[in-house]
């Protein structure tokens, strides 16, 4: 196959090198990217960033034993560079029994227009870029008196390429744009501040929300947090707001990425067929939805992206695979291999998601008598080994059904296992704003630590 | 060592002139002050999986960024190719954010004066791969060897060198060579019901090679995560709520880096949105608490002779007795608030603009025994060991993750328990420190911190510490 453009151009001579260097097999990515980010703060401009920047990376195989490098210098000289720096790391690396390229047949790519660039993204203005961060911001300032202050407006836009060749003769690249805004404001009252944020992003600025509308969101959200206070130490129902629910989503990736399953450093490892989560739970990845940010036409060893069930009802059917940890598990790749400029590929997802339910999330609310709705996370306190789960969180109180007071300062604690299997409601308010989305859920029981 | 001995100098012909025609341009539209930053960095990293080096990499990124300060506004480009062609366009679009008649560019570059805090004569990324692989390869045999409930293990080594070079309109010229090697190990243990948890541990610095073999940090490593691990089979669930917590020495520093180190980083206070904004002088901690962040510490991984804007760094007091003393700055802001430049100028690379960031940051030793602050519990946790943390900084909220700790129950450890949570307001929660240990312990060197989705490495420190109050969450 013959390349068609300038990345693939570098891809191909990456390969061609490395044969002609007598390496067994190889596979080389290149990527480029160019970003503008405006940010405005009290209706000043902050920051104004422009640039690009792009590099090469090969993996080699010789025999059994894999090396692999990179560099941003993509002279002819520093492609040389590479190549013996990957051989040379073959070298001294140990044969692995199961390294190699993905099975033949595996290989392809969608065809199509999958809605990942647009042209209108490279071609907006700066002062229209500008502006739209000022709009956002504005549109917060105006809502309310007590938000009197602001970490600002920001617009950012993205174009890049990337391009993927192996010594099967796969040869493919494609092209992504995008842009974002964000608004995050700051309220006060009595001297305590809360900040909080809402942002947009997408591939074309059409798709992208209005100005004004993230400006409005992201003073409703910080207002609800002002007067915050600690929740006494309970068991309650918790309910995860949609921006806050993705991370059980992403947790449930982590638990199925053939790495931690081969490991077995998954309560997920093992269970493929079994009852993990409540009936009310389908999970699904998929990678060939059109304009969507975990779309591609091939996963980074040159598979073709497709659609996987991971969980149906409740059940484990899937795990997400690439080809190393499709073969330690005598399975097959489902197209999930993803990594940077170079090294062995890691599993990665297409758009994950939580396929919504029927019902209204106020409708949820309202069956909630005692209870958290969650609206922020933090910390790191999850171990995907066990699914021992203890996070930092904040959102309102919910007394008979209804929204009450902000609390702020508490842990939520419990186990993903039991959490998985507590999901007694998902709403129907599914959107993707990322690669990973998911509707309101409720999970039935978990410790509130608090004072 | 004079500039034509320098390595952009050497690598790149770049010379004097070069540099002052590129500030010109990018002070061409006006503006207070430009700079230019030049980076090369090689690095190496192997690692080990199933006694199996799987994974070796090595590459080499090289770019440059271009920064114009005008006010409170900042105009940066960068190039990831250092041509004249596209150095003079990054410095033609950073100049974009100013608007009015050119500034002066000083010439004649000085070179300032800087530390020399790892001058290792030989960096980790010039010793043989072999040597490396050799390290890993020992972790693995001791972590397998250590104990038969051990039945994965993990092990890489990453080490980079990393060239700069900072030219700024005021003159100044400032150029370092940095080290940095890094080893983790970590294992998985199934217990006799079946149960699996994870063990971990990792360290290094501005070192050479030397540093682990000599103190056999590889054999040290893998027993350390290995003993971690089977401390976790053993434990209970943690308790739920308020309680008195013990931290004990050094990688438990962490709570001051979330409860008060970004609540100080400058940038935030100068917008006053952080919860210490327009608190210098105040009390915010026990008068039992001094904390400091240095940059200046040998060897350690948040060191840096100057940093990333070619301040020399220092050791800065941010709390004394209890009493907020002062912020971490960069140029803008210490420019801004008309306060001395700290060396805290920090960015994760040559794409990205430099903000007040933390070093090494640590509480100093107090007076008490630490067996004496145990025994002074009745009830409460002890925090062995932490995994990550994060905070809020506008509300002061703050949480971070024991990943080893203990209840102490009448003045003695009991049994370990796991998954406890720890939750705090940055303001508040250090006032309920009522013993500091005379054991100040500094972390073994794995630091990253995070802000506004950049990373740099950074240490933290701190002596047993007992706080008479805070919210652990658990399931008990």
């Amino acid at each position: 196959m013959s390349p068609s453009n300038a990345h693939e151009e570098i891809a191909a001579r990456l390969i061609a090198l490395a044969l002609a260097r007598g390496v067994t097999a190889a596979e080389a990515t290149v990527s480029e990217g160019d970003e503008f980010e405006a940010q405005v703060r009290l209706g000043e401009v902050e920051t104004l960033k422009e640039a690009g920047s792009r590099a090469a990376g090969l993996r080699v195989l010789c025999g059994q034993k894999v090396g692999s490098a990179y560099s941003s210098d993509l002279t002819d000289e520093g492609l040389q560079r590479i190549v013996e720096s990957a051989t040379s790391l073959a070298a001294i690396s140990m044969a692995d029994p199961h390294a190699g390229l993905p099975d033949p047949a595996d290989l392809g790519k969608l065809d199509g227009d999958l809605g990942l660039y647009s042209d209108s993204i490279a071609q907006l203005e700066t002062a229209f870029k500008i502006e739209q961060a000022r709009a956002g911001e504005q549109a917060a300032m105006a809502v309310d008196p007590r938000i009197d202050n602001s970490e600002g407006g920001s617009f950012g836009s993205h174009t890049g390429w990337r391009a993927f060749a192996n010594s099967l003769g796969f040869l493919g690249s494609y092209r992504t744009s995008s842009c974002s805004l964000s608004v995050v404001p700051v309220a006060s009252v009595d001297g305590r501040r809360e900040r909080d944020y809402w942002s947009s992003s997408a591939r074309t600025f059409e798709k992208l929300e209005k100005a004004d509308y993230i400006g409005r969101k992201a003073a409703e959200r910080v207002l609800r947090r002002l007067g915050a206070k600690k929740a006494p130490t309970q068991k309650v129902p918790v309910i995860f707001e949609p921006r806050v629910a993705r991370s059980l989503v992403g947790h449930i990736f982590s638990a199925v990425s053939g790495d931690a399953v081969y490991r077995k450093s998954s309560f997920l490892a093992g269970k493929l067929g079994e009852l993990v989560a409540n009936p009310l739970v389908t999970v699904i990845d998929d990678g060939t939805l059109p304009g969507l940010f975990g779309t591609s036409p091939f996963d980074d060893e040159g598979v073709a992206s497709r659609r996987t069930t991971i969980v149906d009802a409740g059940v484990l059917t899937s795990y997400l695979l690439n080809t190393y940890t499709a073969r330690k598990l005598g399975l097959r790749t489902t197209g999930n291999a993803a990594r940077g400029i170079t090294g062995n590929a890691s599993v990665g997802h297409g758009n994950l998601f939580l396929q919504p339910g029927t019902q209204k999330p106020d409708a949820i609310i309202r069956g909630v008598k005692n209870g958290l709705y969650v609206t922020e996370l933090l910390g790191s306190g999850v171990n995907i080994v066990n699914g021992d789960y203890s996070r930092g969180a904040a959102g309102v109180w919910i007394e008979n059904g209804e929204l009450t007071w902000p609390v702020h300062e508490v842990t939520i604690s419990g186990n993903l296992r039991r959490m998985f299997e507590q999901i007694e409601a998902v709403g129907d308010d599914l959107e993707f704003r990322g690669s990973v989305a998911c509707p309101t859920l409720l999970v039935g029981e978990m410790t509130v630590s608090g004072h | 060592m004079s500039f034509s001995d320098s390595f952009f100098a050497r690598r790149f012909n770049l010379t004097p002139r070069d540099l002052e025609r590129w500030l010109g341009e990018a002070l061409s539209r006006g503006g207070d002050f430009a700079d230019l930053y030049f980076e090369y960095i090689e690095s190496t990293s192997l690692s080990l999986d199933e006694s199996i080096i799987k994974s070796a990499t090595q590459g080499v990124t090289l770019g440059v960024g271009v920064r114009v300060l005008s006010g409170e506004r900042t105009g940066y480009a960068y190039s990831g190719d250092l041509t004249p062609e596209r150095i003079l366009k990054a410095a033609r679009t950073a100049a974009c954010i100013a608007a009015g008649p050119a500034s002066i560019v000083r010439s004649g570059l000085d070179e300032g004066e800087k530390l020399d805090l790892y001058s290792v004569p030989v960096p980790a990324a010039e010793t043989s791969l072999a040597d490396r692989v050799a390290l890993i390869l020992r972790a693995d045999e001791a972590a397998r060897s250590a104990d038969a409930k051990v039945f994965q293990v993990q092990a890489s080594f990453a080490d980079n060198i990393k060239h700069i070079l900072i030219a700024s309109s005021d003159g100044s010229l400032v150029w370092d060579r940095q080290p940095m090697a890094r080893l983790n190990v970590s294992v998985l243990a199934k217990g006799e019901d079946g149960r699996v948890e994870n063990g971990y541990q990792g360290g290094g610095g501005r070192v050479g090679l030397d540093h682990f073999t000599s103190q056999n940090l590889p054999e040290k490593f893998a027993k350390e995560a290995v003993r971690q691990a089977l401390v976790s089979l053993e434990a209970a669930e943690a308790p739920a709520g308020e309680t008195t917590v013990v931290l004990g020495p050094g990688w438990p520093g962490i709570l001051l880096h979330e409860a008060v180190g970004h609540g100080l980083e400058a940038d935030f206070n100068r917008k006053k949105v952080s919860a210490f904004s327009d608190r210098i002088g105040q009390q915010v901690a026990s008068p039992l608490c001094t904390v400091v962040d240095d940059g200046a510490m040998a060897s350690r991984r948040g060191s840096l002779n100057v940093d990333d804007e070619g301040t020399p760094t220092r050791r800065n007091v941010l709390i004394e007795n209890g009493v907020l003393r002062g912020y971490l700055h960069d140029r803008l802001s210490s420019k801004l608030l008309g306060s001395a430049a700290t060396g805290n100028g920090r960015r994760e690379s040559y794409q990205h603009i430099p903000m007040p960031r933390m070093t090494n940051t640590y509480m100093l030793a107090g007076e008490s025994d630490p067996d004496e602050i145990i025994k002074s519990v009745p009830k409460g946790i002890y925090c062995a060991t932490f995994g990550g943390g994060q905070v809020d900084i506008t509300s002061g909220n703050f949480v971070f993750s024991a990943t080893e700790s203990y209840l102490i129950e009448n003045g003695r450890l009991t049994r370990p328990v796991r998954g406890a949570t720890l939750i705090g307001n940055g303001p508040e929660a250090l006032k309920w420190v009522s013993m500091v240990g005379n054991d100040l312990k500094l972390d073994e060197g794995v630091g990253i911190c995070g802000k506004e989705g950049q990373s740099v490495p950074v240490g933290v420190g701190i002596p047993t510490v007992k706080i008479d109050k805070m919210t652990v969450g658990g399931n008990a």
